[in-house]
């Protein structure tokens, strides 16, 4: 695959448009719903449970242009949250005392108020986790990153598919794999991964139109191979289903296979992980300031419900707490198997 | 209803269990060791899933080629590994041909001069 593509925003796609995915998701025969599967477990409304994770998307801008990438994100994107609505994000993390700050994008150093939002964030004492595609870090504006990063102690969550350059960049574009180990090895070098409590978790998911493994034992055979292969340390490794929404719903369109997909992973609903889904401890702040339940939603047009507060400024702890969130056939991605989440597998 | 002009079709792989429509007890016996044959145990499960996938091959099973490709990428095996499987399946065929020259040496020598 080449290092970059166009991104279904610059090619014009229909499936660029949120109301298009959640249109051809909607007609995929599925035996039944996912507000029924919801019912028959007993979840429907599916409601928060409590606020612990504030995630905020500061943007669709990123140097890579992932074939997966539930966020169209990539290097034509200008999508970038202002700073009111950083302010707001900050505002509403103090004064909500939620506990952790989750920082996505795009590639959320990519943008120019990243070092302030994390510097101010930990002043709060929130704890920090920073998604990092491991090779944004290399640009040669944002080598000072790491270094900030483990000097506030900031969790870096970062993506890596696999183990081998194949497959990885089959998924990420051509060169990534080896960008990546680079990215690795500058935060293995400060301690990330290591045991000095810098944390460093990995994670993986599946190069293909297949369900991601057991994540335990995923996490022993990546240990083992990037370790021998690359003297790589990580701290724990992260299995996420790919979402059938934005660019990795392009792919299964092309392949011809969204309704086998989407049916799979119905097939595989599990209450278990139901009950656990992040959408029940975490809210997503759009780059508009806009409120979702998650960073699916927000990509598929789908705020927080009428009854809930709509924007970041207007937030209230409690009011979101009490909402009931949407949800659509896409859920069916965070329930299958072992369940999916930004933490991984959940059940 | 389904097109019945082939002996295989891949959407009767999914209903493997409604083999349990005639004697439900030894389904139900050959399915639970079945699980438990797969379950993590001496070998992962990932390894059993790559043994199950070069034994798929040895048996030209299209059913169990079409789970076992799948699982064993679920799994975490990549192509390199699942081609090695297979060369592994292949070896062992292609060995056990070639062993039974032996025989044929065998009767060769015993019937030659």
């Amino acid at each position: 695959m080449p290092r970059l593509l166009p991104t279904l925003h610059q090619r014009g796609s229909p499936l660029a448009s949120g109301a298009a995915q959640r249109a051809r998701l909607a007609r995929v025969p599925l035996r039944r719903g996912f507000p029924d599967a919801l019912a028959a477990s007993g979840l429907l409304p599916l409601r928060p449970t409590h606020l612990e994770i504030l995630q905020i998307n500061v943007g669709k801008r990123c140097n890579q242009t992932c074939r997966h990438c539930h966020v169209d994100a990539g290097p034509d994107r200008s999508e970038v949250m202002p700073r009111t609505v950083i302010e707001a994000c900050l505002s509403f993390l103090a004064r909500a005392g939620i506990p952790t700050l989750d920082i996505t994008g795009g590639a959320p150093e990519l943008h120019p108020d990243f070092r302030e939002i994390v510097t101010r964030a930990r002043a709060l004492d929130a704890h920090v986790l920073h998604r990092c595609n491991l090779t944004a870090i290399l640009l040669p504006n944002y080598a000072d990153i790491p270094e900030l990063l483990a000097a506030h102690g900031v969790e870096v969550i970062a993506s890596l598919p696999y183990f081998q350059a194949r497959e990885t960049d089959a998924q990420r574009g051509e060169g990534v794999f080896q960008d990546s180990l680079l990215g690795l090895r500058r935060l293995n070098a400060l301690g990330y991964g290591r045991g000095t409590g810098l944390i460093l978790d990995l994670v993986t998911n599946p190069v293909g139109t297949y369900l991601p493994g057991n994540q335990a034992a995923l996490e022993r055979d990546w240990k083992r191979e990037l370790k021998q292969r690359y003297d790589v340390d990580f701290d724990r490794l992260y299995t996420l289903t790919n979402m059938p929404i934005s660019r990795f719903l392009d792919f299964l369109e092309q392949r011809g296979r969204t309704d086998a997909y989407v049916t799979r992973l119905a097939d595989a609903y599990n209450p278990a992980a139901a009950a656990g889904v992040m959408c029940r401890n975490t809210l997503s702040v759009g780059w508009d300031g806009t409120l979702y339940d998650c960073d699916f939603n927000q990509m598929l047009d789908l705020p927080v419900g009428p009854a809930a507060p709509r924007t970041i400024f207007e937030a209230d702890r409690r009011a979101l707490e009490g909402r009931a969130i949407a949800v659509g056939p896409h859920c069916f991605g965070c329930t299958a198997g072992a369940g999916s989440s930004c933490g991984g597998a959940v059940a | 209803m389904p097109d019945r002009d082939q002996y295989y079709h891949r959407h009767d792989l999914p209903r493997f269990r409604e083999i349990a429509r005639g004697a439900p007890e030894l389904a139900k016996k050959f399915f639970e060791w079945y699980d438990a044959v797969f379950a993590e145990g001496a070998l992962t499960a990932r390894e059993k899933s790559l043994v199950a996938l070069a034994v798929a091959h040895a048996v030209q099973c299209p059913y169990c080629i079409d789970a076992y490709s799948k699982d064993a990428l679920e799994k975490g095996s990549n192509v390199d590994q699942m081609t090695e499987a297979v060369h592994v399946a292949a070896a062992i065929r292609g060995g056990a041909s070639l062993v039974h020259g032996i025989q044929m040496l065998n009767h060769a020598d015993d019937l030659g001069m």
